[in-house]
């Protein structure tokens, strides 16, 4: 890396910030502008509404459930495929993926087709009195769908580098497995860990298109905070819908800033 | 996307039983995949099936529905072009110079990927409407962005923006400025430089960018209902059209082009996988 000398280098340079300027920079500060364009006690007012309050709840709710099952499944899925050889292991790799490349869409109603009211478990579990779709549960189910990969795909090649020594000789010393895991696996990885769990929190505070399908937009029960925005911008409030967009653009900034901050950390093997 | 198909295989691998927990792991691992992604999938492949070739044909060549593909793919493609060309850029200048703010704008590259793509919809509909602060500029030119289909475009844009940057900008940092010097000492041109010796080296790595930027692109539903303008024939995606069956209770023909695009995804995902597994190969002679 070098200073930049020259005006095609510069040239370069000033093409790249106008770009970013442009596409980033420039929705970041609209977003502040609109909300607070008609001062802040309009955009506090609409931040108190009962419906935006249960939105924030609700989402919330969703990452706050969503995050910690994702990351038990991502260390136990991370630790048999980075610490074993066995039939399927590439499967299971290839498994992993799917949510990945498939359209939020096509995922929410994957689920409204498993547990709506048409389908066999639908009605086994309606005549239980148990609603998944169109309530909070199915909304939780469809997040973590999206979100499983994440910190399964932080975690794997970090422990595939980090390799079994020092696990296998605190086995030889007389560890038993759960003080292996605890006192070894689990600090080597855990900037890693972290690192999983905010790109999980992000994914899951804005999940829009699978949670869409899912939660029957019921106003003041079934919407999450970008669902409300949606119902917002129809109802021409741009201010609340801009400024529930501050709320989640508050919470990108700040993962922006810990994934920079972790990321040079996760990739410390030690 | 898959960076453990590049690293050494660990040392204690095919050396089963000395770490505990192996039966542990995998059993909760292969359970939470049964039931979290492979049991959905099956319910909406049960479904398609469950129709008739007819009717399955005809839910997923309706005009409408293929209007959408239209739409969807021809976007995608614009917009993941664009993304190669401005990834690569940014990807340059973020691993060759050192100027004030890089270290912002680099971690700037990634806002896309942390923010809901509601707000992104929502806010560059604004950006680009008619009185935006961009769109103002194209307004008297006769130019309309937000509700037509270079809104959709400049969605899927920024939606996938990150793709191109950050699987390019490693392979830049660990190729160097020795291979350019040595083509300018040789008395390559700069374009010379650039189109023999740069750009082979990266294509690898730009075309897996170019392709995930093209998978996000086609699944792409939130930021694009906002700025879209969603006219049936025109500015209509295929995530939308799903939606629409939803909407409409015909569960059968929703599920019948959702297995379009999960199929078109499964395929995009494999090749996205073949040309990853290419990945480390290319750079490292």
């Amino acid at each position: 890396m070098r200073r930049p000398a020259g005006w095609r280098q510069w040239s370069l340079i000033g093409i790249g910030v106008a770009l970013i300027a442009l596409l980033l920079i420039a929705p970041l500060l609209l977003i502040f502008v609109k909300a607070f364009g008609q001062g802040l006690d309009w955009f506090l007012h609409n931040l108190g509404e009962r419906d935006m309050r249960r939105a924030i709840g609700l989402t919330l709710l969703a990452a706050a459930l969503t995050v910690p099952v994702n990351l038990v499944f991502g260390i136990l899925l991370a630790w048999c495929v980075s610490q074993f050889e066995f039939r399927g292991r590439r499967v299971l790799l290839a498994l992993i993926d799917i949510p990945f490349a498939m359209s939020p869409v096509v995922a929410g109603i994957c689920y409204l087709l498993l547990f709506g009211i048409q389908s066999v478990i639908g009605q086994w579990l309606a005549a239980h009195g148990i609603r998944l779709m169109f309530a909070w549960p199915g909304i939780v189910l469809v997040t973590l769908f999206i979100t499983c990969p994440y910190v399964a795909r932080v975690l794997i090649p970090l422990m595939q580098e980090q390799g079994s020594s020092q696990q296998e000789a605190a086995l030889m010393l007389g560890a038993s497995g759960w003080q292996m895991f605890w006192k070894i696996t689990l600090p080597n990885i855990r900037w890693a860990l972290l690192y999983g769990a905010v790109m999980t929190n992000a994914r899951a505070i804005g999940e829009f298109g699978a949670v869409s399908v899912v939660s029957g937009s019921i106003r003041g029960q079934t919407l999450t905070l970008p669902l409300h925005i949606e119902l917002l911008h129809q109802d021409y409030n741009t201010v609340g819908a801009f400024a529930a967009a501050t709320l989640l653009t508050s919470f990108a900034l700040l993962t922006l800033l810990l994934k920079s901050t972790l990321e040079a950390r996760a990739r410390r093997r030690f | 996307m898959t960076a453990y198909q590049s690293l050494p295989k660990p040392v204690l691998l095919r050396r089963r039983g000395v770490l505990p927990g192996f039966g542990l792991s995998l059993g909760l691992s292969v359970l939470f995949i049964a039931l979290v992604i492979l049991l959905p999938l099956s319910a909406l492949l049960l479904k398609a099936a469950q129709l008739d070739w007819p009717r399955y044909w005809a839910a997923i060549s309706d005009e409408r529905v293929v209007a959408s593909y239209r739409v969807t793919v021809t976007a995608a493609l614009l917009a993941s072009l664009g993304n190669a060309v401005i990834g690569l850029l940014l990807a340059w200048i973020l691993a060759r110079y050192d100027f004030f703010g890089r270290r912002l704008l680099d971690a700037l590259i990634d806002l896309p990927f942390a923010l809901p793509t509601a707000v992104a919809g929502l806010t560059l509909s604004a950006l680009f409407a008619g009185n935006g602060w961009i769109g103002q500029w194209f307004a008297p030119l006769g130019i309309r962005i937000s509700y037509t289909y270079a809104g959709i475009v400049i969605a899927m844009l920024f939606t996938s923006l990150p793709f191109v940057v950050r699987t390019v900008q490693p392979v830049l940092m660990e190729l160097g400025e020795e291979y350019e010097e040595a083509a300018a000492a040789l008395g390559a041109s700069r374009a010379q430089t650039f189109l023999r010796v740069i750009l082979p080296t990266l294509a690898p790595a730009l075309v897996t960018g170019t392709a995930l930027a093209f998978t996000r692109s086609l699944g792409e539903f939130g930021a694009i209902i906002f700025i879209a303008g969603n006219l049936p024939y025109e500015t209509e995606v295929t995530s939308l059209m799903i939606f629409m069956r939803l909407q409409e209770y015909n569960h059968g023909a929703a599920a019948a082009i959702a297995s379009v695009v999960l199929f078109a995804a499964l395929a995009l995902l494999f090749i996205v996988q073949l040309l990853q597994a290419r990945l480390p190969r290319s750079h490292s002679h």
